[in-house]
């Protein structure tokens, strides 16, 4: 049994003309997701919701389906039962245009997938004029604004062959950010760095706390301690718990999210809670 | 009626297909052996005839086997050198395919780490029995798919033996058509097929045969 | 004797030139051609559901599996029987065109399957649909990995344009064979027409290099390409 958070139902908004009434609705909503590959059940009724500037970090054990419960939000892999609704509107409806969803769910991936054969400034811009159809000199410029903010403005006219890991990371989180999506997906984004380069990005990311939903799959504890707004424990395809951070660290109420913060958070250690 | 003389035309086809496959014989038996000895002469020879063995892959690979035909059918008479069509035919395919089943042979024999060799001199074996006894068992096997691919090539290039008079099955193909022109497109297709039934069955076979030899964690690298 | 074929090789340039440009006109229009084939196949092959993907295998199938001369062969004697005339050279474009599609298309194939799945991912979403993911991501990459085989593939068609002589058509090697015909000096003139077959051959491999060394991406297609200049 898994407890179910009931923040978000409070706060719901909806305009209809019959009642008249008015129920917020969360930005975005995750609702009984179901996913199985074969004959194996991935995701087993997973839901929840964010709201709009909130940091929300996904952990738990690997394969227990956090990776899968992104891709089936923006649809990467269509989940078998289940809705998401952005902005009131259901992705999940096959009516609806997934293209134009898309451009409002950024998805930095954990092995990067920039695109080979385009400069790191292309890269971040190709979204903007191919799919935006914003025209070519005003996206270089945005693309330029962004790798700036992320701290690359020296690599714009490198390939990706030619950056660190952790530069071709920061890339892809510039080339989410410029299509100024409502959300940005992080699924593991530093799994695939060398330690030392783990810090420029968990640096990118802090700064955009509070400019943009951030969903995060992630290992980094001291991350998810000190900057979520809330963190989601998941394992084997089901939400155990959620709660703020200093919630689920000191006070978890159940004994498994306690047995798995307790040994990750000693491994992983804490990072200072200064400023 | 078309259909009879169809028939009774296919008597020659087969013929023409004897021929076909005579030359495909003779032509990939010259290719292959010309092809290892050139392979291992640019991998283990010394300097000066790895590099004329370079030319001559060059050359070879660089003109038409067409030309390659009208030079030795209808100019080393010229020098005196009399050949009938059938041989001009097999030496000029073999010699065209040994050029190529060498680039197969020597990529192949670099797929073989060179830890081989070394063992096989700390054995007190000599150059010429480490190749024959640890490098060419290796390098053939490896070959298997390259060669298969040469193979089907070469069967095809038979056809245009059919510029030098050859009486192979193209070349039978047109001596219906100038006999019953109704029959043209069906001879034609007949012949179509003819050629892909057996390079089917070649493939087909040959793929059973690569499975048979290969050994685990071996692959060649890239060829033709 | 050196002066002698000296004249007899100025003697006979007007019409190695025609036939040469007959053999460049097939060379360049067959592989541009084929190309476009080439790469629908491929698409059909990659991206296509089964009955487009079956049409593909079995087209590709087929044309790899007879010989070039045969397809001449059925398009310049075998079509005029059920009312389709072509002139020999536009038997031999058309027949050049649709064999190289066919190889062309194996190899494109290849390469964008080779292009990893996660440049999929990444440009689906960014919101780009499947057209526009292939055009600006999977293709530009694909194509430049193509290259070393793509060059092999002119150098192929380069020499089998030769084949284009036994239906008629003037090019280099029917030009040999003509003047030879008339001269008797068969071992000089195919010697000639063989050292020119060489020449284009290593000048356009050159500068094949050169158009592709322009294009490189760095990470992109390092493939080991079977060169005529390997050592």
């Amino acid at each position: 049994m898994w407890k179910k958070n009931i923040r978000w139902q409070d706060i719901r908004r909806r305009l209809t003309d019959e009642t008249k009434e008015e129920i917020i609705m969360p930005m975005l909503e995750v609702k009984d997701i179901y996913k199985s590959y074969g004959t194996v059940q991935i995701l087993k009724g997973v839901s929840f919701a964010m709201e709009q500037e909130e940091t929300k970090v996904i952990i738990g054990p690997s394969g227990t389906g956090k990776s899968t419960l992104l891709r089936c939000i923006n649809q990467l892999s269509p989940p078998d039962k289940g809705q998401v609704w952005l902005d009131g509107e259901e992705i999940t409806n096959p009516k609806t245009n997934i293209n134009k969803m898309r451009e409002k769910i950024g998805f930095v991936f954990q092995d990067f997938n920039l695109f080979n054969h385009l400069t790191a400034l292309r890269n971040v811009s190709i979204g903007l004029e191919k799919v935006k159809k914003i025209e070519k000199d005003a996206a270089q410029k945005r693309a330029m604004q962004e790798l700036t903010r992320v701290g690359l403005e020296a690599q714009i006219n490198q390939y990706p062959a030619q950056l660190s890991g952790g530069q071709k990371q920061r890339v892809g989180i510039a080339r989410a950010l410029a299509m100024d999506p409502d959300v940005i997906l992080f699924d593991e984004p530093t799994s695939a760095l060398d330690p030392e380069l783990i810090g420029d990005v968990l640096d990118v990311m802090k700064s955009l706390c509070g400019k943009v939903a951030m969903l995060i799959v992630t290992h980094e504890m001291g991350f998810a301690r000190n900057v979520a707004n809330e963190i989601i424990f998941m394992e084997g395809g089901l939400i155990v718990e959620q709660g703020s951070p200093k919630e689920m660290f000191t006070n978890a109420k159940m004994a498994r999210t306690r047995e798995f913060l307790g040994r990750i958070g000693a491994l992983y250690g804490e990072e200072e809670t200064g400023g | 009626m078309a259909l009879e003389t169809l028939i009774e035309s296919l008597p020659s086809l087969f013929d023409g297909l004897g021929v076909t496959l005579l030359l495909t014989a003779f032509g990939i038996l010259l290719g292959t052996t010309l092809g290892i000895i050139l392979a291992t002469g640019r991998s283990y020879a010394s300097r000066p005839i790895a590099y004329s063995i370079l030319i001559y892959e060059k050359v070879l690979r660089g003109i038409p086997l067409l030309v390659l035909f009208f030079l030795i059918y209808f100019g080393l008479p010229q020098i005196g050198i009399n050949l009938d069509a059938f041989t001009a035919a097999v030496i000029g395919l073999g010699l065209r395919s040994s050029a190529y089943q060498a680039q197969i042979y020597r990529g192949a024999i670099n797929s073989i780490p060179e830890g081989q060799i070394h063992a096989a001199f700390s054995l007190g074996m000599n150059k010429l029995k480490a190749i024959r006894h640890v490098i060419l068992p290796q390098m053939l096997r490896l070959s298997i798919p390259g060669w298969s691919n040469e193979f089907t090539i070469l069967f095809k290039d038979t056809s245009l033996a059919f510029a030098i008079g050859v009486i192979e099955l193209m070349r039978q193909g047109r001596y219906i058509q100038v006999r019953d022109p109704d029959l043209v497109l069906i001879v034609f297709l007949l012949i179509a097929l003819i050629y892909f039934v057996i390079v089917f069955i070649a493939n087909k076979t040959l793929r059973y045969v690569e499975k048979k030899y290969q050994m685990a964690g071996y692959q060649a690298e890239a060829h033709r | 004797m050196a002066a002698d074929f000296g004249q007899f090789f100025l003697n006979s340039l007007p019409n190695l030139f025609n036939g040469l440009g007959y053999t460049i006109l097939l060379t360049f229009i067959s592989i541009t051609a084929g190309f476009f084939l080439g790469i629908a196949l491929a698409l059909g092959r990659v991206y296509g559901n089964k009955i487009i993907n079956g049409f593909c295998v079995g087209y590709i199938e087929l044309i790899r599996g007879t010989p070039l001369l045969v397809q001449l062969f059925i398009i310049y004697f075998g079509l005029p029987s059920i009312g389709i005339i072509f002139s020999p050279i536009q038997a031999a474009l058309l027949g050049l065109a649709l064999n190289s599609g066919a190889y062309q298309a194996e190899y494109l194939r290849g390469s964008i399957q080779s292009v990893e799945s996660g440049q999929m991912s990444a440009a689906r979403s960014l919101g780009m649909n499947r057209l526009q993911s292939i055009r600006n991501v999977i293709l530009p990459q694909a194509l430049r990995i193509s290259i070393p085989a793509w060059s092999n593939e002119f150098i192929y068609l380069l020499q089998y344009s030769s084949i284009a002589y036994i239906i008629g058509v003037a090019e280099l090697t029917a030009e040999g064979k003509f003047i030879a015909a008339h001269t008797f000096r068969y071992l000089e003139v195919f010697a000639m027409i063989a050292v020119i077959y060489l020449i284009l051959t290593i000048v356009s491999t050159e500068i094949i290099d050169r158009v592709a060394k322009h294009f490189s991406i760095p990470g992109i297609g390092a493939a080991k390409r079977t060169s005529l200049r390997d050592l």
